[in-house]
């Protein structure tokens, strides 16, 4: 059963085919016989949640495109008017403003168990940094479509974060215009965030494509991190992964779910029921949950320029992750020291994100620095040293001696 | 070692938090009240629906557009449980602009299909009573809300507690009060107790009396405040009946299908380990 098969199709019309074009082979060999390391726990599972959030994402998305007016008068009223007139337009929108923060969440546990269990490591330097990609066009994507509500806080978000750019010396000012398309966020801005709302998920589509061929080059990892050495470390994709994804995606559907029947506007902000009101400005303006722990780290900071380069940096700096950990084992199991940083690293993150929904004053500010503080010296400081000072414990032969070896 | 850590910043978040909460505002958090609606087999209530709808009629209205509304709506499944008929004679009560065949600006009965008519021309002429123009009231109920605070928040996401909307509007309408002597409060300004910075534009709107209800309701203002506020919270979400109906019958569907997907997988992988 296990290791890779040559794929031979039974119908004499499929055999006609793969002699011409054999995509019946390419998906045999990515998706049926594909050798996964049989210790894979559920964590493994995230990859395919996303896929699967991906799509969710891009089908209520169009549809929602059908009835949705990009015109500063007309956005927010065809919003309610999908929550209203359409067909199941609330469940349409529901699912993909819930859809987005299930998406964030998946991903976000997606890159923890990366840094859990060192995934990123040779020979997956390239897999992880496609995933760095698709996570910043995942941002840029999110935050575009949330302006595109055109309530309070999706005009005022809006306007915050391109003024971000005006920091930077001398071609600040120009460049915001420029993102702008005028001399404040109005119709132009809005109409090129829709556009761009709607091309970068086929661009995220097409980055995960290559994410899976890298991931199908290297081969996955696994939680002891140590390379599949023969048949017995590997189980074929169908049915073990398949049927072990399906199970735990229905669990994530469930609280998916819940989220988009129950309390469907708990993640979202009161303010964005407003109109956009440029006159106005809400008394705190904070972005969505999944951008919190970045926009603390940009309050925590009283320079301006110095603030956005942190914020930028905190994104950047995990593409450089391969080589900023040192340590040549690569699974948190075994190294006792790394795994106390990393929940720590944990802790810094939500704390980030609590922080950041908090108005930047007295207290907060300090334990934001604190925590940004952690957040860069976990990558340039902890990571470096401790792959020279940590004593690791001892690596398994291989796969199939820790899962069966334990055992018997 | 590990544990210690995690305890001890827990612990400095705690007790950084609470003093922090306690200084952010004298705003008394809004009494929860009890809602037909919430929880997840909640329904509207028609006969509070109806109740609601009258007093925004014969007070709110006066001032406060619901744009977002058809007349059509108030026969709509799950909501106030209007006939037909009662909707075209409701609709025939206001007036709407608009064109006839020759082009000429008039004003006619509205008709089911018709939105509710705003009071005001155009937003100048809004604000040129109070000096703030009152704010649409179709999703209004969703647009307000106060601060749970941590840990409230995260308990609220499996309580399903979600009526912060209504919770507030009912205690705004009941919150007005003489302001306190060291108060400075400007000219034309209403002190409410649950308003943020409790200068308040709007003068209190409510009294009791004031709206006669026919189902033998008490005609007090608690009453108002309590009905008024479930109407806009369906004005605000017309299809939540609907929503929580299909979502019971979404989360049994899941339910059943990640046991039969449980039991599968353990089928599938009972030769391997």
């Amino acid at each position: 059963m296990s290791g890779p098969s040559i794929y031979q199709p039974q119908s004499k019309v499929l055999q006609w085919l793969e002699k011409r074009l054999p995509i019946g082979g390419l998906i045999h060999s990515s998706f049926i016989a594909y050798p996964t390391p049989r210790n894979l726990n559920y964590w493994w599972t995230f990859g395919g949640i996303l896929s699967f959030m991906l799509g969710v994402q891009i089908i209520t998305g169009i549809v929602l495109t059908m009835h949705y007016t990009p015109q500063v008068d007309l956005a927010f009223k065809s919003v309610e008017t999908i929550m209203r007139d359409v067909n199941y337009g609330w469940l349409l929108r529901y699912v993909h403003a819930n859809g987005a923060a299930m998406f964030f969440l998946a991903v976000y546990i997606h890159m923890f168990r990366g840094i859990y269990y060192g995934s990123y490591k040779e020979p997956r330097e390239v897999l992880w940094i496609l995933g760095v990609i698709i996570y910043l066009l995942m941002m840029s994507t999110g935050f575009m479509g949330y302006v595109l509500v055109w309530g309070q806080m999706s005009f005022w978000a809006a306007t915050v974060i391109t003024n971000l750019f005006s920091a930077i010396p001398g071609i600040g000012e120009p460049i915001v215009s420029w993102l702008w398309g005028g001399y404040a966020v109005g119709n132009p801005t809005l109409n090129r965030f829709f556009s761009l709302h709607y091309l970068l998920p086929f661009v995220i589509a097409g980055v995960v494509v290559l994410h899976v061929w890298a991931l199908h080059v290297t081969g996955q990892n696994n939680p002891t991190g140590v390379e599949p050495k023969s048949d017995k470390d590997t189980l074929p994709f169908t049915p073990y992964a398949t049927v072990k994804d399906a199970f735990f995606m229905a669990c994530y559907c469930i609280v998916f779910a819940w989220f988009v029947f129950y309390i469907p506007n708990f993640l979202g902000h009161a303010d964005n029921y407003i109109p956009a009101n440029p006159a106005v400005t809400p008394t705190h303006i904070v972005p969505e949950w999944y951008y919190l722990p970045f926009y603390a780290i940009l309050r925590a900071i009283p320079d301006k320029l110095l603030g956005v380069l942190a914020l930028g940096g905190s994104i950047v700096i995990l593409a450089f992750l391969p080589w900023l950990d040192t340590s040549p084992v690569r699974s948190a199991r075994y190294r006792p020291l790394f795994r106390q940083f990393f929940w720590l690293f944990v802790i810094v993150c939500v704390g980030l994100g609590w922080l950041g929904s908090k108005p930047p004053e007295g207290i907060y500010v300090i334990l934001a620095r604190i925590f940004t503080v952690y957040y860069f010296a976990f990558f340039i400081i902890i990571l470096p040293l401790l792959g020279i000072f940590e004593k690791t414990k001892p690596l398994p032969n291989s796969i199939s001696e820790s899962v069966l070896g334990a055992k018997a | 070692m590990n544990k210690t850590i995690i305890a001890l910043s827990l612990a400095g978040l705690i007790s950084a938090a609470v003093p922090a909460a306690a200084q952010e505002s004298d705003t008394p958090q809004p009494p929860r009240l009890k809602w037909s609606f919430s929880g997840p087999f909640g329904k509207y209530d028609e006969a509070q629906l109806q109740r609601g709808f009258k007093v925004y009629r014969e007070v709110c209205a006066n001032c406060h557009s619901i744009e977002m509304l058809s007349f059509r709506n108030l026969s709509d499944p799950g909501g106030l449980g209007f006939s037909d008929a009662q909707v075209v004679a409701v609709a025939a009560e206001y007036k709407v602009k608009d064109i006839d065949d020759l082009g000429n600006p008039v004003e006619r009965a509205g008709r089911p299909a018709d939105h509710f008519p705003a009071p005001f021309a155009n937003e100048l002429a809004a604000k040129a009573q109070f000096g703030v123009a009152p704010p649409d009231m179709s999703t209004l109920a969703k647009a307000r809300t106060y601060e749970r605070g941590f840990p409230w928040f995260l308990f609220d996401m499996i309580t399903q507690y979600q009526e912060q909307g209504p919770d507030y509007i009912a205690a705004l309408l009941k919150g007005y009060e003489e302001a306190p002597k060291d108060f400075q409060l400007p000219p034309n300004g209403n002190y409410n107790k649950f308003f943020p910075g409790h200068n308040i534009a709007m003068p209190p709107p409510l009294q009791a009396g004031q709206v006669t209800f026919d189902d033998g309701s008490p005609q007090t203002l608690e009453q108002y405040a309590k009905d008024v506020a479930a109407f806009m919270v369906w004005a605000a979400e017309p299809h939540m009946v609907a929503r929580k109906r299909i979502g019971f019958q979404v989360m049994i569907f899941l339910i059943v299908l990640a046991g039969l997907l449980y039991f599968s997988k353990k089928k599938v992988w009972s030769g391997v380990h």
